[in-house]
This record gives structure tokens, C-alpha cells and sequence, in this order.
């Protein structure tokens, strides 16, 4: 009688330990897509703002990449930087600063890219970031949302970004975008269509002023 | 098919009304006796459920009174037992302590006196003795001679002379011996200052016993009182436990708030030696760390208190021997202060890791105010204060011991009570449901007549005048229905 109490005991506290080393992953992973293509290098200086901003938020644990959008950008190559964060905060801190260097060279030695390839991008984003096993993931796009693919470059793929937020930063307005502002409009209505068929939220912030405010990793 | 559809029987509703009126007064009129019937004996199962399901719970309530009063005053007698066995401890100790000394006290108050009595018996004046030949100068004094006889003169000029000598000196003498009383005299000034201390330390002492016999004596009688179960006794225990109940309260309230500052204070610099992501039940590993050492420290703040006798709540170190108590009470101590000693560490960990931060974020800003501001040097201050927190808190914590214990006790007396209360409420509540039901049942009883009078005024007309020709004899009996009510 008692060796079966105990044999019940035995199973009722493994079945307790199991529920108690079982865990949700809570650790944010945040990818930055950046265009390098012709005059948006110059709103790249607003970027290292955006991009220090989230490296003040984010906590040990957390994954953060800095990719670059030039003609093809569904590479690892494009992935300018990229950290997980250690568990300890004062390793934590040194990351940040290694990051935060490693961006400014970048932003240094940026050259215009011919091309703008978005959707390979996003395709490297949520790779990257399912990869990375993170628990809450946010795609953040820099870039006036305008694609220019290379010729015989295939894009017409459907994003997989089930869960993810994806926030356009900055989408600036292009010259023919002031003759038709349908244009602009419509751009921004196709990548919300593309994010949310993906089974993504899509969120639009243009003031980068109200950044921090709007801004919710 | 709809109740609209059932209900007109025609097409005027009122003509459909007063068939089904008409229908049920006749049928409930024939149902009537078995309906009164069924409503009476429902509602009083009910009343009858309802009473018995109060004095089921009455007779509980008053075991838990009856449980309650047996812990309140085994609970007093314990702490009265308690009180009194240290008084008597204390009456120990001054008996031994000062009373332990009264031979050698005794001893030296005799050799004081005796040491008195012998300076107060050289002390004493003995008249000098006049000299012996006083009586033959008085004799040559008394020889008849002439008047101018030069030997006789010159006799009693020697005589005189003598006499003068012998009187200094005598008078010399005698001072000498005065002074030398004096001076034995003086010598006693301080035996007596000393014999007067002596005495007054042994009439302290016994005050001191008299006092402590007071208090022993008013304890007695409320341990009595106890032992008797007297109301008073029970009220003012009951009184006490309350009291102790919400004081416990207070202060356990206030150590809960120590443990969360010294929890926020080691919690963040843990996440440097366990991680602060990994996460078991939903809590982050750093928090649960915290918490492990914070607990930790109460406990071996509550075993400390537990070696020291100060507390009771685990039996069996408190019948541990005392050499191992003692030890024991060393090794606790001993634990709290390396803990002490980690918290402090810790403490001076998160200021560092704090500063980190503030200097990585003002980095990331840009802003160079802030990198200043951190770099202030009055920072050491907080980094003081913060390590000295994390030493002190779990000494603090400690003491959490002696409320802890009491809202225990008292908890158990208090919760009684509650219980109780709880338990005549609902007694009460099931008096009032199961009389409710008794008198809803009449009640609906006489709705019921109300609903079929027209044939109950015919019944009554009918049987009226069947009664009719033995009216002069019989006065009317009651109305049936008042018979089916009662």
C-alpha cells in the first residue's frame, strides 16, 4: 500500500515538474529591413535613431537584425547585423554598443543599390525570425514601400508572417506619388493586403516624432 | 403550435378567458382538498428540512464554541504559564544573584558592627582619677601655723607647684586620650555610611522580590481564572487574541513590505548569475532566485528566533538540549549573515548594472547630460544606502518571527470566531427560509381559495341550508377551508 502511494507521488511529481519546466518563449524578435536604393540613403541618418531607440527597449534574450534592401535582398549577406542577446544584462549592454557600431559603420559606407527588393526581404525577415524562436516578432520596413525588381527576379510568393507586426517606417512620398497620391495609396494598400494574407498585422508610422509613443515592440 | 393557438378556443378573447377561468375554477375546485394537501405537507418538509438543517448547524456552531473556548484557554494557559515561569526565572535570578551572597553579606555586616562596637567600646570616656596624695596635702594643709613661718610656706609652694605639674599633665593626658577617641570616633563615620549601603542593597533586593512577587501573584490569578474557565477569563483571552490578531497583522503587513524591496533589490543583479529570460510557471528563473534566498533568510530568521527561545512554533528544537540549541542557534546565525552578506553584494551588483544601463541608453540617445549625470559623484551614497539595505533587511526580517507566531496562534482563535459567527448567520438564515416556507405554504393555500371562490360561496350557501333546520341547536361550525388552512 505505502510503496504505491509513493509510486503515485513519484508520477504526481514528475507530472508537476514537467508542467513546471515547460515555457512559452516571451523574448521579442525584432528584424529591421533598411532601403539602401537611390535618394533613400539619405533618410538612412533617421534610421540609426529608430534603430537605437529599439536597442534601448529591448531586454536580455531578445533577437534583433538590421538588413539591408538592395536588388536581391533574400540573403543572409544583406543582414548587416544581428544579435541575440545574452541572459545577462551586462553582456547585454555590450552587445548593444557592439550593435549600435557596427550600424554606424554601415551607415558610413552605405552605397545606393540599383534595385529595391522588399519582398525578399521579408521573405529573409520572418526566416530569420522563426528561426531565431522568438515569442512576439516585428518586421520593420524602412523604405518608401516602392519595389523595383530585377528582371527575371521572382517575387510573386506569398509571405508566411503568421503572428509577426509588420510596421512600414517612414514611407516617404515619391514625385509621381504627389501627381497621382492613388499611387501611394495604392502601394501601401498592396503590402497590407500581402501582410495581412500572411496572417501578419500591418501598422503604418510616417511621424518619426511620435516613434516612441507609437512604437510598440 | 403556439399557446395563442391552444388558448382561443373562439374567436373573442374574453369569451376564451372566461371558458378557461370557468374550466380551471372547477378543476382546481374538485383538486382542491389534495392541493391543499400537497402545498401544506411541501412547505412544511421544507420548514421541517430548513429546522433541522439549523440545528444540525447550530449544534456545530456550538462544538467549534465549545472547540474555540478549550484552544483559547489552552492557548492562555500557555501563554500564562509562559509569563509566569519567567517571572519565576527572574525571581531565580535575583535570588541568586544577590540573595546567593547574603552569608558572606551577613558575615560582613557582623565584622562592620563588630568592628563598631569595639571602636564605640575604646571610644568611651573614662574619667581621670584623682591622685592619691591629695588627701595628705589637704592634711599638711590643716597644721596650725604661725603666720609668716617660712616652712610651711614653702612646703605648700612645693605642694602647689606639684599639684599645677601633676594637673597639665593630667589635663595633657586626657586630651590625648579625647583625641584619640575622636579619632576612633571618626573611624567608624565611614563602617556606618558602609553598613547603611549594606543595608539598603539587601531592603533593593527585597523590594525587587516583593515586586516580582506582585506580579507573579496577579498572573496567578488570571492562570487561575483560566483553569477555572471562567467568562472572564474566556472574554478577556478572546479580547487579547483579537487584539494580538490585528497588531500581528500590521506588522506581518510591514515585513511583507521589507521582502519586496529586498526582493527588487537582489532580483535584477541575479539575472547576472542565473539568467534573467529562462522562465518556470510563467515566472522569470532571477525572480524565483530571489524569492528562494528571501524565504531562506526567513526561515533561518524563524529557526535563529526558535534556538533563542524567543518563539515557539516548532517544538522540537525548543526540547533540544541546550548545549545543542546553542550551537544551533551560531549555525543560523551564521547562514543569515553569509546570506546578509550576499545581499549586500548584490545590492552593489545592481547599482553597477544600473549605471550600466543609464550609460547605455544615454549612449543610444545621444545624450550627453545624461552620461554626465550618471557619472555623478554622489552616487556612492545610493550604492551605500542600497548595500546597506541588503545587509540589514534580512536581520530585519528576522523578527518577523514574533508576529508571525502570534498571528498564528491568534489566527486560529480569530478564524474560530469567524467561523462561528458564520455558522449562526447561517442557522439563522435557515430559521428564517424554513418559517418562509411554512407560511408561503398557507399563503398560497388561501391564494388558492382566493382563485376558486365562486364555488366555494356556493359550497358554503348549499351546506347552510342543508344545516338550516339544526341551526337553534348547533351554533355554525368554522368555515372548511379555514379547517384545510390550520
Amino acid at each position: 500500500m505505502k510503496r504505491r502511494i509513493l509510486m503515485v507521488l513519484a508520477l504526481l511529481g514528475m507530472l508537476g515538474l514537467n508542467g513546471c519546466t515547460e515555457t512559452q518563449p516571451t523574448s521579442r524578435g525584432v528584424y529591421m529591413l533598411m532601403d539602401t536604393s537611390g535618394t533613400y540613403t539619405q533618410e538612412l541618418e533617421q534610421a540609426q535613431r529608430v534603430i537605437n531607440f529599439i536597442l534601448a527597449n529591448l531586454q536580455p534574450g531578445d533577437s534583433f537584425a538590421v538588413a539591408r534592401v538592395d536588388t536581391g535582398s533574400f540573403s543572409e549577406k544583406d543582414i548587416v547585423a544581428k544579435v541575440t542577446f545574452d541572459d545577462r544584462p551586462s553582456k547585454t549592454n555590450q552587445q548593444k554598443r557592439i550593435f549600435r557600431d557596427q550600424i554606424d559603420q554601415f551607415i558610413k559606407s552605405v552605397k545606393p543599390s540599383a534595385h529595391t527588393d522588399i519582398t525578399g526581404g521579408m521573405l529573409q525577415a520572418s526566416e530569420w525570425l522563426n528561426e531565431a524562436g522568438t515569442g512576439h516578432n516585428t518586421v520593420l520596413i524602412y523604405s518608401d514601400l516602392k519595389e523595383d525588381l530585377k528582371e527575371g527576379y521572382v517575387r510573386d510568393i506569398p509571405l508566411q508572417v503568421d503572428g509577426f507586426s509588420v510596421v512600414a517606417l517612414n514611407v516617404t512620398k515619391l514625385r509621381s506619388d504627389n501627381v497621382d497620391p492613388r499611387e501611394y495609396l495604392n502601394r501601401l494598400m498592396t503590402w497590407q493586403d500581402k501582410v495581412e494574407s500572411g496572417g501578419g498585422q500591418w501598422q503604418v508610422v510616417n511621424d518619426m516624432d511620435r516613434l516612441e509613443s507609437v512604437l510598440t515592440l | 403550435m403556439s399557446f395563442m393557438d391552444i388558448f382561443m378556443i373562439s374567436s373573442s378573447p374574453a369569451l376564451s378567458a372566461v371558458f378557461w377561468f370557468v374550466l380551471l375554477t372547477i378543476v382546481l375546485y374538485i383538486a382542491r382538498v389534495h392541493a391543499h394537501r400537497a402545498i401544506l405537507s411541501l412547505s412544511r418538509v421544507l420548514h421541517n428540512a430548513m429546522r433541522l438543517t439549523a440545528y444540525s448547524v447550530m449544534t456545530a456552531e456550538q462544538k467549534i464554541r465549545q472547540r474555540n473556548t478549550e484552544v483559547l484557554l489552552a492557548q492562555g494557559r500557555e501563554a500564562a504559564e509562559r509569563i509566569i515561569e519567567r517571572e519565576f526565572e527572574r525571581v531565580d535570578n535575583t535570588v541568586k544573584r544577590d540573595l546567593a551572597e547574603y552569608p558572606a553579606l551577613h558575615r560582613h555586616l557582623s565584622e562592620q558592627i563588630t568592628r563598631i562596637d569595639e571602636d564605640y567600646q575604646q571610644s568611651i570616656e573614662v574619667p581621670p582619677t584623682p591622685p592619691g596624695w591629695v588627701k595628705a596635702v589637704e592634711a599638711v594643709a590643716k597644721i596650725p601655723a604661725a603666720k609668716g613661718d617660712p616652712m610651711v610656706g614653702n612646703v605648700l609652694e612645693d605642694i602647689h607647684q606639684s599639684l599645677v605639674k601633676t594637673s597639665n599633665k593630667a589635663t595633657d593626658e586626657y586630651r590625648r586620650a579625647s583625641h584619640k577617641r575622636h579619632q576612633l570616633l571618626n573611624r567608624m563615620m565611614p563602617q556606618w555610611r558602609r553598613l547603611q549601603q549594606l543595608l539598603g542593597q539587601v531592603d533593593k533586593n527585597i523590594n525587587s522580590l516583593l515586586k516580582r512577587s506582585k506580579v507573579i501573584d496577579r498572573h496567578m490569578g488570571e492562570y487561575e481564572g483560566i483553569i477555572q474557565q471562567t467568562d472572564t477569563a474566556v472574554r478577556m483571552l478572546s479580547s487579547s487574541a483579537m487584539t494580538q490578531f490585528f497588531i500581528a497583522s500590521l506588522v506581518l503587513a510591514i515585513a511583507i513590505g521589507g521582502a519586496i524591496i529586498n526582493f527588487h533589490l537582489i532580483a535584477r543583479p541575479l539575472s547576472e548569475m542565473v539568467g534573467g529570460t529562462s522562465q518556470i510557471m510563467g515566472f522569470k528563473i532571477n525572480n524565483i532566485a530571489a524569492m528562494v534566498i528571501i524565504l531562506v533568510e526567513l526561515a533561518m530568521g524563524l529557526f535563529l528566533m526558535e534556538a533563542l527561545r524567543i518563539t515557539r512554533l516548532f517544538p522540537v528544537i525548543g526540547a533540544l538540549s541546550d548545549k545543542m540549541r546553542v550551537r544551533m542557534a551560531w549555525v543560523f546565525f551564521g547562514i543569515l549573515l553569509f546570506l546578509a552578506s550576499i545581499e549586500a553584494g548584490l545590492a552593489f551588483m545592481r547599482e553597477i548594472l544600473m549605471e550600466e544601463d543609464a550609460a547605455t541608453r544615454a549612449m543610444l540617445r545621444g545624450d550627453g547630460s545624461s552620461v554626465e549625470m550618471v557619472q555623478s559623484s554622489y552616487l556612492w551614497i545610493t550604492t551605500a544606502a542600497q548595500m546597506g539595505m541588503g545587509f540589514v533587511l534580512p536581520f530585519a526580517l528576522m523578527f518577523v518571527a514574533i508576529p508571525l507566531e502570534t498571528f498564528v496562534h491568534s489566527s486560529r482563535t480569530v478564524l474560530g470566531m469567524i467561523a462561528e459567527a458564520l455558522l449562526q448567520i447561517l442557522a439563522w438564515s435557515l430559521r428564517l427560509l424554513g418559517n418562509l416556507f411554512n407560511y408561503l405554504g398557507i399563503a398560497l393555500v388561501n391564494i388558492y381559495d382566493l382563485l376558486i371562490f365562486a364555488p366555494l360561496s356556493v359550497e358554503r350557501l348549499i351546506k347552510a341550508r342543508q344545516r338550516e333546520p339544526v341551526a337553534d341547536e348547533e351554533p355554525p361550525k368554522a368555515l372548511e377551508s379555514s379547517e384545510v388552512i390550520l
